[in-house]
């Protein structure tokens, strides 16, 4: 027990002289010689099968005694989901894509003892057909630019030297022995850094506010309540690094003199609280919190709060509610949270992506990353592709890159040769993007002028198949669901839109409905209470605007035109194509086809419940859907 | 132009009040003054400048902002630019202009009273409030409740009685006031004092012969189960 008191006393850091030296240390005893084998261990990969191909290495790493051979470790997310598990062998950083635990042994075989490469194994750029053996090569990566995901697949997450290797604190040590309080927050504020929570609020403004903020005990809060359909950019942070945004913390409680932090983190993500566990642990063990942070006098500890699953708790006053232990409900927000927030403290609640840019921004000045980005919008922005596109994952790039780049050339276009129809960017509130402005270049100012937003960084791409109106009808209804019920506009103003909406893709809509939704919408939009609301009517709006026909058409002609809902289609076998091979017939769970052997067959539309199984079922194409 | 000095019940004259800590502003293109740390509306109200409708609000309990109704425009910028707020959070502030009925603050509350209208076609203070915005009937589905969850008999139950003996509970329109646990009847939490139903402004909740407070119910299939107890929950599931 001593021993092991003593051994946790030894490793904390006492100053900036031992930072330095535990960076070197470990970097020294770095053998470069050494293979790297890094695992994704992201939620997708993880979702995909990582955990057994992470066991497959390290018993065969084990059992032929490799350990002085390979450096061998789980890393967090590397992006690129759709082709988890992800197996990169460095230090060349050969990139495998969907690596099974039967590949494990051909991997250690070829790759780590022969170098050789597992051409199997690897990524087919689909434009040209051709191999690519690097992971810097591949397109999805290379029109890229990694400042806060890069990490990501470098270090393990659970092991704090790693990021100390990598740099990790340095940024840290600069703001407490360097700058002082007042330089750091101008830092922040001369490098543009803006919200990345999604209302893309000066983050120098907020913090000077704080700063200046009147009260003795200030907090510092970290907003990791990511609950957008489609967005894990908080988590794969959280997950994959979660030292950087803890850094981050440090510094922003150092600048506004703050002693106290939360990392406010939804439940439903286990791995993203564990990690950030272990990380607090381990910065404590290292002196990066506690009392005299590296002798500079300044304290400052962070404590962990668990979400109950509410969408509505990322906002920030809700979640302030709910950090105080009361219903998560939204305040208004008429006095600022940076002068009275959590306990009518002042508090600097900012997200997680902003915190991880935090120790960026200062290691590297607010002149260089100032460089980065658009006019209004400095940096880089991460967002989470997913929907109809070929390179699902997680995408960052620096602001004002055009929609066009993002969905074609990182994403990899629209699979099976579909047309891009719409992309929605923002979150459930955000709106539906048409195609006459793939041109638009990606910030948080022309995003809004088109009728969408930032938000956290969502992208959900849509093809042709994709049915506007049953887009809206779905985020309405998530949104209906989240709204906490407090206000009138929001509550009953959802719920009747979502009544509506369900009405229209039922066929029962009618033509005043359009107008009803747009009052809605007003009301929504100027009287309700937080931002939930106000921005929840976005889907219904966008879509009106750029894809009016489609409603007109489920109205008045009682179509669906992408043939989604189902209540408006109607499947019908073409007798000129169908062959009579019966497969259809045989996957029709209600028996509602029928027809003799080799003779076209035909639907009992009675009996039809359109699932759709003969829809995919048929070779020939002789089914169709109208 | 009238000029207001608003200090409880008493109107002084402007001249008068010059030592105090005065906030001067504009409502419907009158000058007020009014003592400052107050909301738009206690001060609107306090003078009785302009009529200001609001369901959630009460004197004695803070404000809480949920029905809307109180929705005002005001600008802080000489005009230049009107923003929508809740009058009864907002605090008044030198120089602001605060306008009550413009067109558009009137069709946002027609259209907040057409909502409840649908919620409580039977409760006579959102009829009277549909009368005088002149909302006929409501465009979508009609329900048959009481209670518009403005929280009044919550906050009073809270702040002034101390007891919480009642919440709201969930979360959109699964939101009601509850005892804890879903019972049916107040249990020793709450001590009869009959606050809530006196705050409460549509009459959803009413005394009972037990002298104690009968909730307003809402009629949605999954809090009706968690309040039935086990043997019920099996009858009903039997049919």
């Amino acid at each position: 027990m001593v021993e092991q008191v003593r051994k946790l006393l030894d490793k904390k850091l006492k100053n900036t002289g031992e930072l330095e030296k535990l960076r070197q240390a470990v970097l020294d005893k770095r053998d470069t010689s050494r293979i790297t084998v890094s695992v994704c261990g992201g939620t997708g990969c993880r979702a995909s099968g990582a955990e057994a191909v992470v066991e497959a290495f390290a018993e065969e790493i084990e059992k032929r005694e490799l350990q002085v051979k390979i450096d061998f470790k789980e890393t967090g997310c590397h992006g690129f989901c759709e082709r988890g598990p992800i197996v990169v062998i460095g230090p060349k950083k050969i990139f495998y894509q969907h690596v099974q635990p039967e590949d494990v042994q051909e991997i250690i075989n070829e790759t780590v003892l022969q170098g050789k490469v597992v051409k199997r194994l690897l990524y087919i750029d689909p434009a040209t057909s051709e191999e690519i053996t690097y992971e810097s090569d591949v397109p999805f990566y290379n029109k890229q630019t990694r400042l806060i995901l890069g990490a990501n697949g470098e270090i393990d997450p659970t092991d704090i030297e790693q990021y100390i290797a990598a740099g990790g604190y340095s940024a840290l040590s600069k703001a407490l022995f360097q700058l002082n309080p007042d330089k750091i927050v101008n830092e922040i504020t001369s490098a543009g850094l803006r919200g990345r929570g999604g209302g893309g609020f000066p983050t120098g403004r907020k913090w000077q506010s704080c700063r200046t903020a009147k009260g003795d005990v200030k907090y510092v809060l970290c907003n990791a309540d990511e609950g957008d359909p489609g967005a894990y950019q908080d988590r794969s942070i959280l997950e994959g690094n979660p030292h950087s945004v803890i850094e981050g913390m440090i510094i922003g409680a150092y600048a506004i003199g703050a002693s106290q932090g939360f990392i406010y983190v939804r439940n439903e993500y286990p791995l993203a609280v564990e990690h950030a566990r272990i990380a607090l642990e381990q910065a404590i063990d290292y002196g990066f919190l506690g009392e005299n942070i590296l002798d500079s006098g300044f304290n400052f500890k962070i404590t962990i709060n668990k979400g109950g699953g509410a969408f509505v708790c990322g906002e920030s006053s809700a979640l302030i509610a709910s950090l105080e232990g009361k219903i998560g409900e939204p305040k208004s927000k008429y006095t600022h949270m940076s002068e009275k927030g959590l306990w009518e403290r002042p508090s600097l609640l900012n997200n997680v992506k902003t915190w991880a840019n935090v120790p960026l921004i200062i290691n590297k000045g607010a002149d260089w990353y100032s460089k980065i980005g658009t006019a209004g919008s400095k940096g880089t922005m991460i967002f989470s592709l997913v929907g109809k596109i070929n390179n699902s994952g997680l995408v960052e790039v620096p602001m004002g890159i055009t929609l066009r780049e993002m969905i074609y050339d990182i994403g990899g276009g629209i699979p099976n040769g579909k047309k891009f129809k719409a992309v929605q960017t923002g979150g459930p509130s955000g709106g539906c993007i048409p195609e006459q402005f793939l041109d638009t270049h990606v910030d948080f100012d022309e995003l809004t002028k088109i009728g969408s937003m930032m938000g956290s960084g969502g992208m959900i791409v849509m093809d042709e198949d994709t049915c506007m109106v049953d887009v809206a009808r779905y985020f309405i209804n998530f949104l209906k669901g989240e709204s906490c019920g407090k206000c009138v506009p929001c509550r009953e103003g959802l719920a009747k839109m979502s009544d509506i909406l369900d009405r229209i893709t039922h066929g029962e809509g009618k033509p005043e409905d359009l107008d009803t939704m747009m009052d809605l919408a007003e009301i929504l939009s100027a009287g309700a209470l937080c931002a939930l609301g106000r921005t929840a009517a976005n889907p219904v709006i966008s879509t009106l605007k750029y894809f009016k026909d489609e409603y007109m058409a489920h109205i008045n002609d009682k179509k669906c035109p992408a043939g989604v809902c189902r209540e408006l289609i109607q499947y019908s076998i073409d007798p000129e194509k169908c062959t009579g091979c019966g497969v259809c017939a045989r996957a029709c769970s209600m028996n509602a086809i029928s027809g003799e052997k080799k003779e076209p067959h035909v639907i009992n539309q009675n009996m039809c419940i359109k699932c759709g199984v003969c829809y995919d079922s048929c070779k020939f194409g002789a089914i169709t859907k109208q | 132009m009238t000029k207001y000095w608003v200090d409880g019940e008493k109107t002084i004259d402007i001249n008068e009040a010059d030592d105090v800590n005065s906030v001067c502003f504009t409502v419907d293109d009158k000058d007020v003054v009014v003592s400052g740390g107050q909301t738009i509306l206690e001060a609107v109200q306090r003078t009785g400048i302009a009529n200001i409708p609001a369901l959630c609000y009460h004197p004695a309990v803070r404000p809480y902002g949920a029905c809307r109704l109180c929705t005002v425009e005001v600008s802080e910028d000489g005009g230049k630019n009107f923003k929508f707020v809740a009058s009864c959070l907002y605090p008044v502030k030198e120089g602001m202009i605060v306008k009550t009925s413009t067109e558009k603050v009137k069709k946002l509350r027609k259209g907040i009273i057409e909502l409840l209208l649908a919620r409580c076609p039977n409760t006579k203070i959102i009829q009277e409030l549909a009368e005088e915005y002149g909302v006929e009937k409501p465009r979508f589905s009609v329900g048959d409740q009481d209670c518009i969850l403005c929280g009044l008999c919550v906050r009073a139950c809270q702040e002034i009685i101390g007891k919480s003996a009642i919440s709201l509970v969930n979360r959109g329109i699964y939101k009601e006031v509850a005892a804890p646990f879903y019972a049916y009847e107040l249990g020793e939490g709450c001590i009869g004092c009959g606050d809530c139903a006196f705050v409460c402004p549509t009459g959803a909740i009413t005394m009972g012969d037990n002298g104690k407070p009968v909730l307003p119910r809402v009629k949605i299939p999954y809090a009706e189960i968690g309040a039935m107890k086990s043997e019920e929950k099996l009858l009903a599931s039997q049919g």
